[in-house]
């Protein structure tokens, strides 16, 4: 039972990372139907800025663990959210008359270019933070012993989630988000400044995706410039699952997959850890076509 | 215009002429540079019927490939099959196997179907890699594949591929070509550019879809034995994700639907980063970005695949 507790907190808090990048592409496919394959390199780059401020300039120093931290996290995010806009102005907005699959190429094209990008700048060995400036302790809850870390990066992220949640449902951005998913055309005709939402979209997403990576830096310690790879392939199933374009599908896609996984792993078999979250995608999927929350409506091309 | 068309058919039975002779003049190293294009046109061929012409997102071809080569491996290295007859026999397990996993998944929509692929061919290297069956030799994966020997001649020197590849290729674009104007071919065009009239003109969509996999599943199963046979190792990474989203790119950047689009999308995937050279570390970067810059200038690919004419026949 204390095995099922410990890898059940685990997948939720390899899940609620799966959840936050899902986020960007899940906001990124419900405004421009485009799938952001250079998602999973922004929160590399967020795992690797984050690494630099910290080496750098020595936050945690200068204004004590708590404050420290937070000012990492929020510069990091602002950084990624930056290079997330650029990245829809270079990349994607030439391309939003032309056949949907010719976006996919160039943002696949994106992705080869910032992981090397990012092999160039560091280099293609791993890199390891800092381990002192975290909190190590475990605490119990119902007895069991939790990593305090595992607690943080689970917390943080579902905060991370309420405050998108709350932006997108109650403030008059997140209307006008929320409009153009629905209709871009009608969005426009309504005074709705288009462009400018996609730029918010490409700015919230990324800034989401960076915050994780630094999560993952921070909680498993290392960083390689392949790791988003993996992460975007897993967080974009996750999208899927809950049905893409769907902000709360998002969320409950990744939490699933990743307590899928971990219990998969533990129960089944280390091995098949992912072919089995992709089994359970691809039968999610027979049956309910469009994801666990999408929206059953007759989509026409 | 009748006239235009001789001249443009023979300036490209010239170009072919004059590639085939290319290996006369190129060393070792280009010849197997210019095989492995061929490989992956060949891919990007069979991934053309099912992205191209039908419009599905299909994203995990490798998959395909992969059953082809390992088939040939195990039924060549365990009972001892001569290579050339597995072409075949490679071909039609893809097949079966792509219409098996093509069924139940053949009804979803766009992206959907998209990520289900994607699963499909991780679960494949999944697969392999954990030795299913005891079969496919784990992560090692299967070595000592033997060479194809046609009329008593081994095929083993790059020269020798070289001329199999692209004689194989001949064939394919023949095929596919005639193909495309058939009546499967149409309404495959069909289904691609208006799903929902297609099935209001008739057109039994779901099984013309289902066709589409089962023959790309089946060439590239075919493609995936000439690999076999080329490489005499196969091993699980040669079959990853990754080289399913090679394949997916060489068909939407030479011009999804369009067969000559597609061999010159696989020259420049396959080929640029060898020519890159010269940029040492920064050529795939260089890579990434013209692949941007390509797209943004050329959205519809760079050989725009062009709309069939038909004359109507006058009856009377």
């Amino acid at each position: 039972m204390e095995q099922f507790f410990l890898q059940l907190t685990n997948g939720l808090t390899i899940g609620s990372i799966y959840a936050l990048i899902a986020l960007g592409y899940t906001m990124v496919y419900g405004v421009l139907k485009l799938i952001n394959f250079a998602h999973g390199d922004l929160f590399t780059t967020g795992a690797y800025l984050g690494f630099t401020v910290l080496a750098s300039l020595a936050l945690t120093d200068h204004l004590g663990q708590l404050a420290g931290i937070i000012t990492l996290a929020v510069m990091v995010m602002i950084m990624v959210g930056m290079i997330g806009i650029v990245l829809e102005r270079a990349a994607y907005k030439p391309l939003r008359q032309s056949p949907r699959l010719s976006a996919v190429v160039s943002a696949l094209g994106a992705s080869i270019f910032i992981q090397n990008a990012i092999m160039l700048i560091y280099g293609a060995t791993f890199f390891f933070y800092p381990q002192d400036i975290l909190p190590k302790f475990t605490i119990g809850i119902f007895g069991i012993e939790i990593p305090i870390m595992r607690c943080i990066v689970f917390m943080v992220s579902i905060a991370l989630m309420t405050s998108l949640y709350i932006f997108i449902q109650k403030t008059t951005m997140g209307a006008a988000i929320r409009a153009a998913a629905i209709d871009q055309d009608a969005a426009r005709l309504m005074g709705i400044n288009v462009d400018r939402v996609i730029s918010v979209v490409f700015f919230v997403g990324p800034a989401l995706g960076g915050a994780a990576g630094l999560m993952v830096g921070m909680y498993y310690g290392h960083i390689n410039f392949t790791m988003g790879w993996v992460y975007g392939l897993k967080a974009f199933t996750a999208a899927i699952l809950g049905g893409i374009g769907n902000i709360p599908g998002a969320m409950l896609g990744g939490l699933l997959l990743g307590v899928i996984e971990s219990l998969g792993a533990a129960y089944i078999s280390f091995a098949w850890k992912d072919a089995l979250a992709f089994c359970v995608l691809i039968l999610i999927l027979i049956f309910r076509p469009t994801g666990l929350l999408g929206e059953r409506v007759a989509e026409k091309i | 215009m009748k006239n235009n068309l001789t001249i443009k058919s023979g300036i490209t039975c010239a170009l072919i002429l004059l590639f085939f002779c290319c290996p006369a003049v190129l060393n070792r190293y280009w010849v197997d540079v210019l095989n492995n294009v061929g490989l992956y046109a060949l891919l990007g061929l069979s991934l053309n019927i099912i992205l191209g012409d039908a419009g599905l997102f299909h994203m995990g071809h490798a998959a395909f490939y992969a059953i082809g080569a390992y088939t040939a491996a195990i039924l060549n290295t365990q009972y001892h099959v001569p290579m050339l007859y597995l072409i075949p026999i490679g071909g039609i397990i893809a097949a079966v196997f792509g219409a098996i996993v093509a069924r139940p998944i053949i009804h979803l929509r766009g992206d959907y179907l998209l990520v289900v692929t994607i699963g499909m061919v991780e679960i494949v290297r999944i697969a392999l890699i954990n030795n299913v069956f005891g079969l496919t030799g784990g992560a090692n994966g299967i070595f000592g594949i033997d060479r194809m020997i046609i009329a008593g001649m081994k095929i083993r020197r790059p020269h020798h591929f070289f001329y199999f590849i692209y004689f194989f290729m001949i064939i394919t674009v023949f095929v596919f070509s005639r193909l495309k104007q058939s009546r499967f071919g149409r309404a495959l065009n069909y289904i691609r550019e208006d799903e929902t009239a297609a099935q209001g003109s008739g057109i039994h969509t779901a099984h013309y879809k289902l066709l589409a996999f089962i023959l790309g599943a089946g060439w590239a199963g075919m493609t995936g034995v000439i690999y076999a046979s080329k490489m005499t190792i196969i091993s699980p990474e040669s079959f990853s994700f990754w080289e399913s989203v090679v394949v997916f790119m060489i068909v939407i950047l030479g011009g999804s639907g369009s067969i000559p689009g597609v061999i010159l999308g696989a020259f420049l995937i396959i080929g640029l980063p060898e020519i890159f050279r010269g940029f040492a570390e920064a050529r795939m970067l260089v890579f990434g970005g013209a692949m941007m810059l390509l797209m943004i200038f050329r959205p519809q690919g760079i050989i725009k695949s062009v709309p069939q004419m038909y004359k109507i026949r006058n009856k009377s």
